[in-house]
């Protein structure tokens, strides 16, 4: 482990305010995302599970960070990597990890899977497959608070990759034009899938600074390190409650793994050396775990104790996925229509479906 | 009861949801201090403020999906596309977030959107601006589509859209905006999946929506006059859900069918009703189904080609009498 850096950002009031206990659970937080996907992988790789499976893990701080600033109004919406923000806003491992083997038990009762988890009863809307597609809903979710009276935020997370949709450039637009209380966080991890940042994208300093054209202000963090994600991110979350304006940051972080599971190229595309250094100096859970340490309010025990709860939540959590039921062959017309699901005079009214 | 136009119709029942519903809000390209690029929406603004009824810019991908997420949190956003052919750069909102957004997410969320707007050819505006996605967004569970003909429809249904919780997308018509018809002072709602006997008759159905309801009533008069043959003609309404009942019963009471839309033939929305009649009553035809369709090209921009390439009553009556002389 390498010396770390002092944080300025961790004499920040937001992060001052942080008890002990608080720290701790965003260890802990991090570490159930990690130790989820990690158990995640491993069913997908002996075949549990279908479709796509994009890993979070190398990014953790980011969504635990983010999430951990959320009050009673503040939303959270995000692209297909998106099981990390699921936990951190907290849904538990059971409904994530079931929703990705299909089962009945699934957070969307298996009708989404990896890239589609919702809990709006957490202000979480997903969770969308489309690149860039959450942009626009984002700015919805603001729109909404606004409209209602509510000091809230909208924070809409996206990928590097997504900067360049154009739905994006039309949300900054109007984001900005109505004032609109909604926080694009890019997390920039270098790469649209096989693309470097480099052969997709031309910028002058980053990719945040796009927003300066379009009146919103901007900001770009490193994102390995929580003090830092939190402090920055506050400042925006601010802004929207305060002044209802908008707001652009561009994460620097890295994943570990392919753009998915099924991404056979993604130690072509960049070099083995590249994600060892980065594991080695930048991972966010142990920078985080050395600076708790540093600051004497975590000890090796602990950490073990923690990384052992969040490792057995998550093999349970198969277990729990492995045992639950498949949906019946019936639900699969059900949740198309809010109408016929609830049998309101609606819902019963002229036909809906068209199969016989 | 007094006569008023599909437009006005249009207008009265945004305004009075606007009135009823505090989270109804009307958004989209002009439609607040221009006063609608087509007056659906004129004096809606000054009426009811900033806040209810707003000017967006031309971003259809951008304020669609605003309009999905407002929704998402419990908002009633009617949404106006200026016409229904630019719905086609916002299509991954309407169809991926309007329409799935339920189904992903396993019943958690609905969304209560209406997008409207008109979705007609016969204008001469080209091809880019006469689409019918009728059957396009039909295709898609989860989408509801409504094709008003009249202004006492128009009115009934889009204040159904409004309060259904479900995504609708609101077809309407340039042509018709300015259609009179009575519509009642009292209020009054039509629901979705509700066909309507436009005229009665016992000779042959002609089954249409929209504009094309007009044409086949037109026909169903020179038919009457010039060939003795007595047409009934199904208004369908609402495409999705859809009245099957309604198509049945007529089929089953005069025996002939022609449908008439003024969409392109290949997979449109008649191919799917010629196919549930086929499937459940054939027994009751004496004649093959006949299809009446726009002429297979995309909207040709010559006015008077362009009249040609829409069903005229003409052209209906000369299906009509294929299959009853």
């Amino acid at each position: 482990m390498e010396t770390l850096k002092t944080c300025e950002f961790a004499s920040a009031p937001i992060n001052e305010a942080l008890t002990p206990a608080d720290k701790i659970r965003l260890l802990k937080e991090m570490l159930r995302i990690r130790r989820f996907e990690q158990a995640a992988l491993r069913a997908y790789q002996g075949g549990k599970m279908g479709g796509f499976l994009h890993l979070y893990i190398g990014q953790e701080s980011v969504a635990a960070g983010a999430c951990s600033l959320m009050g009673p109004n503040d939303h959270v919406i995000t692209a297909y990597r998106d099981h990390g923000h699921a936990l951190a806003v907290g849904m538990n491992m059971n409904e994530c990890m079931a929703e990705l083997f299909g089962k009945a038990t699934g957070c969307s009762k298996g009708k989404g899977g990896s890239m589609h988890f919702f809990a709006p009863d957490k202000n979480y809307w997903g969770g969308h497959g489309i690149v860039g597609g959450q942009t626009p809903l984002g700015l919805g979710l603001a729109y909404g608070l606004k409209y209602k009276g509510l000091t809230g935020s909208a924070m809409c997370f996206m990928g590097d990759g997504a900067v360049n949709q154009g739905c994006f450039y039309e949300s900054m637009n109007m984001a900005s034009l109505w004032n609109l209380p909604v926080i694009y966080i890019i997390e920039n991890n270098g790469y649209s899938m096989g693309t470097s940042l480099a052969r997709s994208s031309v910028f002058k300093s980053c990719l945040a600074e796009r927003a300066e054209g379009f009146g919103i202000e901007w900001d770009t963090l490193n994102g390995e390190d929580v003090y830092e994600v939190r402090a920055k991110i506050q400042v925006a979350v601010d802004r929207a409650h305060q002044e209802s304006r908008p707001t652009v940051l561009e994460i620097a972080t890295y994943r570990y793994y392919g753009h998915s599971v099924a991404d056979a190229k993604h130690k072509v595309y960049r070099s083995e050396e590249e994600i060892e250094t980065y594991k080695a100096q930048h991972d966010p859970i142990n920078l985080w775990k050395a600076r708790l340490l540093e600051e004497r309010v975590l000890n090796e025990e602990q950490y073990e104790a923690i990384d052992d709860a969040a490792k057995k939540e998550a093999s349970d959590s198969v277990i729990f996925a492995e045992e639950s039921p498949i949906p019946s062959v019936e639900s699969i017309t059900e949740d198309v229509y809010f109408e016929v699901d609830r049998q309101t005079a609606a819902g019963r009214t002229g036909r809906h479906f068209f199969n016989d | 009861m007094a006569e008023i136009t599909y437009r006005e119709a249009l207008r009265h029942a945004m305004a009075e949801e606007i009135e009823r519903d505090e989270n109804v809000v009307l958004l989209g390209e002009e439609v607040a201090e221009y006063d609608g690029a087509y007056k659906v929406t004129e004096g809606l603004w000054k009426r009811f403020g900033d806040k209810r009824v707003a000017d967006t810019p031309i971003s259809e991908a951008a304020f669609i999906g605003m309009g999905v997420g407002a929704s998402m949190l419990g908002l009633r956003p009617v949404m106006e596309l200026m016409f229904w052919s630019f719905s086609s750069v916002a299509w991954d909102q309407i169809v991926n977030n309007a329409g799935f957004v339920r189904y992903m997410s396993g019943g958690l969320i609905n969304c209560p959107i209406v997008i409207r707007g008109p979705a007609n050819g016969g204008t001469n505006v080209g091809a880019t601006h006469s689409h019918t996605p009728e059957n396009w967004l039909a295709n898609v569970p989860g989408i509801k589509v409504v094709c008003p003909a009249t202004p006492y429809d128009a009115k009934g249904l889009l204040k159904a859209a409004i309060r259904d919780n479900d995504p609708v997308m609101f077809m309407e018509n340039t042509l018709l905006y300015g259609e009179k018809g009575e519509v009642p002072e009292e209020e009054y709602i039509i629901p979705l999946g509700v066909a309507d006997v436009k005229r009665e008759g016992t000779d042959v159905s002609i089954i249409a929506h929209g504009r094309a309801v007009l044409t086949a009533l037109k026909a169903a008069e020179l038919l009457q006059a010039e060939h003795d043959i007595s047409a009934e003609v199904l208004d369908l309404r609402s495409i999705r859900p859809l009245d099957e009942e309604a198509i049945l019963r007529t089929v089953r009471k005069t025996h002939r069918v022609v449908l008439v839309e003024e969409n392109k033939p290949f997979c449109g929305v008649d191919a799917q009703i010629a196919s549930i009649i086929a499937e459940k009553c054939f027994d009751d035809l004496d004649a093959p189904i006949l299809r009446l369709s726009a002429i297979d090209a995309p909207a040709i921009y010559s006015p008077e080609l362009e009249r040609r390439q829409l069903p005229r009553p003409t052209d209906v009556v000369e299906k009509v009498l294929s299959i009853c002389r």
